[in-house]
């Protein structure tokens, strides 16, 4: 990996709009700037229309013969079958609200970046193939003949979005780039054009259940070390259930949070948590992915991942899903699932808490609760016995993943328990949080390390935001209900505010509760001494 | 730029000419109920076209916080779970542009005395809201006014509307605000156009076409009254022939009406063919137009496909041995190997 641009050289490295008029410039396919392709075999695997070879630096992408008939062919598919999308592309009058609402724009001053110019590409092609006067007028009025650079421009600005839908949030008529990036992405497949990031994960959940490929014998290995060292920290083994017929909920969450580090600390945190409730729940080895890099890639493959979490509930007897931490995976269930793999199976019901009895009337088709409405819920019930202290040596604010935002509304239940599992909090400044909230930068599928200097760029409204309150408040933690964020945006605090870590919001609920009969506690998930423990020593 | 504002001048300069060689009936007559029709026929084929695509997906974007657990305060307006919810939503959106007035402006402070060091900084920016909101409805009202011309007896509304508009009663005839505030509003975002870099980076030659359309209304409409000083009676009498059907002769009548006249009507005939759609657009809008209870009603998509994916038999079938070394149970248990 090349070496990073500091801060200060990155801002100030931001070049100038080009004198050319967007038409004429084209993007520089260089080291750093694209993402790796999708692997042939891969693409094969996964029946996607023309897998091929190639490079995107050369200037062949080995496309196939009829390239652009495909093209123009799914183009008027998409048309016939989204409305948004026929929307988007008549109804824009270029305000420009949308421009400096981009953490792309904003980190890299590319002015295709702008939300506004990332569709006008597309929109471009429209004109002059679906509009009267663009069919007269042409260049005059904005239109453009499809070509092979302009294949090249779509994939490359295609993939310098996270589908985050900040811009729709401002735009006055909700023109919503992130249907129109998917809908981009999906057209650059019928052509065999896919990333290797995404591509792979596709491939992995489709075959072994997870994106990481955790084989079952492997998933369940990996889940019982976990459990042995909540043993070590809580003194107590929580039960580690997988694929048992007959429990009440299936329990899903991302496969990053039993992988990788931080998110292991948050799958810890559910077993404790379930533990203590005695909830009568089940893992699943085969529906052991919440997350959906399908999402990334075309509707129908969104879809083909997504069908295992309602298959495995009905084989199981469950009668609702509980759902882990995870952005995008969330945007699946919230707007996706019951559309795509609906109505639920015949047997499950409308979740009801069974510690508290609420019934959870707002997930009534879905059957689907979040994790964090699941806790909050309990919080006030006053269910779980918490000691905020424990996590004291935390300075706390609260990172608003894109889609829990922008496509659930998820915004204060994981406040409310965050601030009764921590004693120290402090929120970002307002026009970065809640539902104005910025991506980590590299959401979508983009989470990839040759893009890296490109990722610290869009990421840098976020980790500015982050640093103003490392400054000012001490702030030494951010939390978040996002898998992808908590392999994200290490690397972007790292960058912009060294010191601070990330985790999940359950890893905290975990440290702060207070197990019945469990002995006292002296380390965090982390294995880290727990705070205070040198007062308490010097009382006693 | 230029070229847009050739061409509003070209057809301008046409129909002044042509008015004043008399072919008045042209421009006020056949032009007017052409474009009557091309923009109702337009806009109509427009809604039917867009309606022709199924919305396969709900996908609202939530501006605030969802409908969840009782005691969790939901952002009932931008973030609604009923229809009645949405409807206020869009009332917002349509009547106060409500997603405009989020607008704020991001700057990079590369000195942040706080982050000591580069710090993006937002600002309130409601300069586009406040003229654009300005711009719409001293348009709707300037329209409104019309109706003086179109209707006989004049209705009560307009002519108190009338009133209100030239309250301040300066200059005779008396000032009306809405003409005067319509201009500089289109002039404000004319100006925005071209002196916001980013924004003239991305305009194009019909961004700026209707803007020259609409001040040439405005600017025929306002030298009409206040300059040329039209008579009025007779023209209230040949615009009454033209909503009844009857056109009388356009001779006697100032140039300047027909070129008002043709402009207005050339806004009209582009209307269903450009980004002007967006009035009728808005409400189609997904991200806008759907309830967020995506979670509780299901949203059905007519193309939904039928359900491709390894289903657990096919799974179990790949790892058999494995799951079973593993201890994890089974649905078909694994065979024996003979001898055991």
């Amino acid at each position: 990996m090349a070496k990073l641009p500091t801060p200060e050289e990155l801002v100030a490295s931001r070049p100038e709009f080009p004198a050319q008029s967007w038409f004429d410039y084209k993007p520089k396919f260089e080291a750093g700037s694209y993402c790796y392709p999708a692997q042939k075999p891969t693409m094969e695997l996964m029946h996607m229309p023309n897998p091929h070879d190639w490079d995107p630096a050369a200037d062949d992408w080995n496309l196939p013969e009829n390239w652009k008939e495909i093209l123009c062919d799914a183009f008027a598919d998409r048309l016939a079958k989204h409305r948004s999308l026929k929307l988007f592309m008549d109804i824009c009058v270029r305000c420009g609200a949308c421009a400096d609402k981009c953490h792309f724009f904003l980190g890299t001053n590319d002015p295709k970046n702008m939300p506004v110019l990332r569709v006008e590409l597309l929109r471009s092609l429209y004109r002059r193939d679906y509009t009267l006067l663009g069919k007269i007028l042409g260049k005059t009025i904005g239109a453009r003949e499809l070509d092979y650079d302009i294949v090249k421009e779509l994939f490359f600005y295609a993939y310098q979005c996270t589908e985050c839908r900040r811009c729709s949030l401002f735009c006055p008529y909700g023109i919503d780039t992130a249907e129109i990036t998917a809908i981009v992405r999906e057209l650059l497949h019928e052509v065999g054009l896919g990333i290797h990031w995404i591509m792979d994960p596709v491939k992995n959940c489709s075959l072994t259940g997870n994106h990481l490929g955790i084989k079952p014998h492997s998933y369940k290995e990996i889940v019982e070390m976990l459990a042995d060292d909540c043993e070590d920290i809580v003194g107590i083994r929580p039960k580690t259930p997988f694929n048992e017929r007959g429990h009440e909920i299936l329990f899903i969450c991302p496969s990053g949070d039993v992988f990788a580090d931080p998110g292991i600390y948050t799958f810890m945190g559910y077993l404790i948590l379930f533990n203590e409730l005695d909830l009568d729940y089940t893992l699943s080895t085969y529906a052991s992915e919440g997350g959906n890099f399908g999402s990334f890639t075309t509707f129908n493959m969104a879809k083909k991942l997504n069908a295992k979490m309602y298959a495995e509930a009905e084989r199981l007897g469950c009668k609702w899903i509980l759902g882990g931490e995870c952005g995008h995976m969330w945007r699946v269930i919230n707007q996706y699932m019951d559309t795509y793999n609906g109505p639920t199976p015949a047997h499950m019901q409308t979740p009801v808490s069974p510690i508290t009895g609420t019934v959870f009337e707002n997930a009534a088709s879905t059957k689907m609760v979040h994790i964090a409405e699941f806790e909050a819920d309990l919080i006030k019930h006053g269910k779980l016995n918490l000691d905020p202290s424990r996590n004291d040596d935390l300075v706390c604010t609260w990172h608003d993943s894109c889609n829990p935002a922008r496509a659930m509304g998820l915004l204060d239940e994981p406040r409310y328990v965050l601030k009764h599992v921590v004693n120290k909090f402090y929120e970002m400044p307002e026009n970065t949080i809640r539902e104005n909230t910025f991506c980590c930068g590299a959401g979508s599928g983009l989470n990839t390390e040759e893009i890296m200097e490109l990722r610290m760029r869009s990421g840098m409204p976020r980790g500015n935001a982050l640093r103003y309150v490392q400054q000012k408040y001490g702030v030494n933690r951010m939390c978040c209900v996002c898998a992808i964020d908590r392999a994200t945006l290490p690397p972007l605090a790292n960058y912009w505010a060294p010191g601070v870590t990330v985790s999940g919001l359950t890893e905290l609920v975990a440290n702060a509760l207070v197990c019945k009969g469990e002995p006292k506690r002296t380390m965090n998930l982390r294995q880290e001494d727990l705070p205070h423990l040198d007062e308490e020593e010097q009382g006693e | 730029m230029l070229k847009s504002l050739l061409v509003v001048a070209l057809v301008a300069a046409i129909a002044w000419l042509g008015a004043s060689a008399g072919l008045g009936s042209l421009f006020g007559v056949v032009l007017p109920y052409v474009a009557i029709a091309v923009f109702l026929g337009g806009v109509v084929w427009r809604m039917v076209y867009w309606a022709k695509s199924p919305v396969p997906f709900a996908i609202p974007t939530t501006g605030g916080q969802e409908k969840s657990l009782d005691w969790i305060k939901q952002a009932k307006w931008d973030c609604p779970d009923t229809k009645w919810g949405v409807v206020k939503r869009m009332i917002l959106e349509v009547f106060l542009f409500r997603s405009l007035f989020r607008n704020m402006h991001a700057e990079m402070k590369p000195n942040d005395a706080v982050n000591g060091g580069p710090r993006l900084v937002y600002y309130s920016s409601k300069w586009l809201w406040v003229f654009a909101l300005l711009f719409h409805y001293c348009f709707f009202l300037v329209f409104f006014r019309h109706f003086r011309f179109f209707m006989e007896p004049v209705p009560a509304c307009v002519g108190f509307f009338e009133m209100l508009d030239g309250m301040f009663q300066i200059g005779a005839p008396r000032f009306y605000m809405t003409g005067g505030l319509l201009f500089c509003a289109v002039l404000f975002l004319l100006l925005r156009r071209l002196a916001n870099p980013r924004v003239r980076y991305i305009s194009l030659f019909q961004d700026y076409f209707p803007l020259w359309l609409i001040m040439g209304i405005a600017g025929s409409g306002i030298c009409m009254r206040y300059f040329t000083k039209t008579d009025i009676t007779q023209v209230k009498a040949y615009i009454m022939g033209l909503v009844q059907f009857h056109p009388i002769s356009a001779a006697g009548i100032d140039p300047v009406f027909f070129m008002h006249v043709a402009l207005v009507s050339v806004l009209l005939a582009y209307f269903p063919f450009s980004k002007l759609t967006h009035m009728a657009g808005v409400f189609f809008s997904p991200t806008r137009n759907l309830p967020c209870d995506t979670r509780r009603t299901r949203h059905e998509n007519p193309w939904n496909p039928e359900k491709n994916f390894l289903t657990y038999p096919e799974y179990e079938d790949m790892y058999r041995e494995a799951m079973a070394d593993a201890g994890l149970p089974l649905d078909k248990p694994l065979e024996k190997k003979s001898g055991e």
